[in-house]
């Protein structure tokens, strides 16, 4: 019994913890410390921004980066790009975080039950993902979006609903495989309820690797909300949205390329931030999935 | 052989009807009155109703759906606001040109993905090893859109190396549409190129580690013969399931690239329906290449059970 319990819950396994070995790690650093930068930006940009990101001023439009007063120039109406992009931050990290956080307790929650039950249950579930894994990419989001109407609220419903279906099936995977342990067996010899097994002996064995899982899916979130954004199907102006303000500032590429470029970049940095991030997260977590899997 | 194919097509039957299920329901989400949509606020009582029984909208939701497949079945997808001509119409004279763009992407992502992979694989831990780490992780972080701006502002605006827009322009000929093609292909390409070079690479190293491997090296093999007609044909089933998941990242990312370089294919039509709120435009681009998708995922499990007669009996 000590044995089922230490693989079940970790718990009697006493390893001092190398905080040493997390530093050196150069990946993880990085890593996070690009994602405390922007959470850092999206936090104070009341503070730190220098200009209202709303305010117009019809004559400093497009300014060149480097412009006095202007860090990062200006946009077609001459709102300044810096404070734009940092009050967009906000917009940024809770579009990539907030679908994917729900999405993974719907599509856990999903998965942990077809895995456990198994049968019939199992095979609708299973089905039903099947459709939605049927759809490539961002398509299905487009639909959904489009259907709902533009807007943050149908965007993060649409994230949502596409991205269930990868946690749903990672979660029923490892379940399946857990379900046969001998401590499982074990639990149910001694009349444990079905709630507890699951939830006290199942889950705590797929939470590494639907962290991995969900932070990399976090880095590809950033990737698919810009994108619906720079189709229309985001926020909408003036809202201060990095997809957004790419769209908008793709029609002045000619005389102006800062306006598109500059919130690009901010895109591309956040989603090396979370793969990062991702990356470090599965060789320590997870070192069986430390080969190039996804 | 014919058993598999007759099992992996039964398999497909069923996700291909959940796709129509799936597009079909996009319309039941549509907040509010489609017929608003459809002919404005502004129109009478009478002309509303008169649409709703045109479009089935009185029937029940199974109802509806039963006719959304017949009317598929008779290749009616309905009309396209956006167009002003049927969507099937729009959709037949498009999916050419985004079956053109995404095979380019497909030829140009495997070829350079699979030389990138093996490249680095040839000296792990090597600085251009290390490099290809850095372009992967990169090219995978990057939004395609973006990517496509920036070869737009390169090679379009200050090198004026290449067309930026559209897919022909002054008398066409193929070089012509090669020129237009380039910088869309290569946009697209980027993110399965990463995928597959970064697959290459650690199968590669898997089987360069392996013992049939030591023994041609043993015998005095050249190193460029080893990898070659040893190492790369067996790192090859892995690297083939990657190029057969990258078809539905292309199919889709046809969209984003298609917008940005205004090449005409269904992913730009898609693109132009959103503002109108061109539903069953968006509805039919969506099944079509969800059903494209379906079916070259299909395609590759046959041909991947052909050459590799190990899954046969999975």
């Amino acid at each position: 019994m000590s044995e089922a319990a230490t693989t079940a819950g970790g718990e009697g396994t006493k390893r001092s913890f190398d905080f040493g070995r997390l530093f050196r790690n150069g990946t993880l650093v990085t890593g996070v410390g690009i994602l405390a930068v922007m959470m850092f930006v999206a936090i104070f940009a009341d503070i730190i921004a220098p200009h209202d990101p709303f305010r117009a001023n019809p004559i400093a439009r497009y300014l060149p980066p480097l412009s006095p007063g202007y860090f990062l120039g200006t946009d077609e109406l001459g709102r300044d790009i810096l404070s734009r992009l940092m009050y967009g931050a906000r917009l940024a990290l809770l579009v990539a975080v907030v679908p994917t956080v729900i999405a993974l307790v719907i599509g856990g929650a999903v998965g942990l039950f077809a895995g456990y039950a198994g049968g019939v249950w199992d095979s609708i579930v299973m089905r039903i993902f099947d459709v939605m894994f049927a759809f490539p990419g961002i398509l299905l989001a487009l639909g959904i979006s489009a259907a709902l109407g533009p807007g943050l609220s149908s965007m993060i419903i649409a994230m949502i609903v596409v991205t269930i279906p990868a946690f749903g099936r990672i979660v029923r995977g490892v379940v399946l495989g857990v379900k046969e342990e001998l401590y499982v067996e074990a639990a149910t010899a001694l009349g444990y309820g079905h709630l507890r097994i699951a939830l006290r002996h199942v889950l705590p064995n797929v939470l590494a690797p639907v962290l991995v899982y969900g932070t990399l899916q976090t880095g590809r979130n950033v990737i698919l909300a810009a994108s619906l954004s720079f189709l229309g199907l985001g926020p909408q102006p003036p809202t201060p949205d990095w997809g957004q303000m790419l769209g908008g500032g793709r029609m002045a590429l000619a005389t102006a390329a800062h306006v598109a470029t500059i919130p690009g970049l901010a895109i591309a940095l956040l989603a090396i931030g979370f793969n990062l991030l991702g990356d470090a997260a599965r060789d320590l977590l997870d070192p069986r999935m430390k080969r190039d899997r996804d | 052989m014919l058993s598999f194919i007759a099992r992996r097509a039964l398999q497909t039957i069923p996700v291909i009807f959940g796709v129509t299920l799936a597009t079909f329901l996009l319309s039941q989400i549509i907040p509010g009155d489609p017929t608003d949509i459809l002919l404005g606020p502004g129109a009478s009582e009478e002309a509303r109703a008169q649409l709703r029984q045109a479009l089935g909208l009185d029937r029940s939701a199974l109802g509806q759906y039963l006719l959304y497949l017949q009317n598929l079945v008779h290749g009616d997808f309905g009309q396209s606001l956006t167009f002003s001509k049927p969507v099937s119409e729009v959709l037949a004279s498009r999916m050419m040109n985004t079956a053109l763009l995404a095979f380019a992407a497909i030829v140009l992502a495997s070829v350079l993905g699979v030389a990138a992979g093996t490249f680095a694989a040839l000296k792990p831990g090597s600085l251009r090893d290390r490099a290809l780490t850095v372009v992967v992780l990169f090219l995978n972080s990057m939004p395609s859109f973006w990517l496509g701006l920036l070869l737009i502002l390169a090679f379009g605006l200050q090198l004026r190396l290449l067309p930026v827009s559209g897919m022909t322009s002054g008398d066409g000929g193929f070089v012509n549409l090669l020129a237009h093609m380039l910088l869309p292909t290569l946009t697209l390409a980027a993110w399965s190129l990463a995928a597959i070079a970064r697959m290459t690479r650690s199968s590669l190293l898997d089987v360069i580690g392996s013992d049939y491997v030591r023994t041609a090296r043993s015998r005095g093999i050249g190193e460029w013969r080893i990898v070659f007609f040893h190492a790369l044909p067996n790192a090859m089933p892995a690297v083939i399931t990657v190029i057969g998941m990258q078809m539905g990242f292309l199919l889709s990312g046809a969209v984003m690239t298609e917008t940005v370089f205004s090449w005409p294919g269904i992913g730009l039509a898609m693109y132009q329906a959103i503002s109108t709120r061109d539903i069953p435009l968006i509805q039919g681009g969506i099944l079509l290449l969800a059903v494209a998708f379906v079916l070259i995922n299909f395609t590759i499990d046959i041909l991947y059970a052909y050459f590799n007669p190990k899954i046969k009996l999975a």
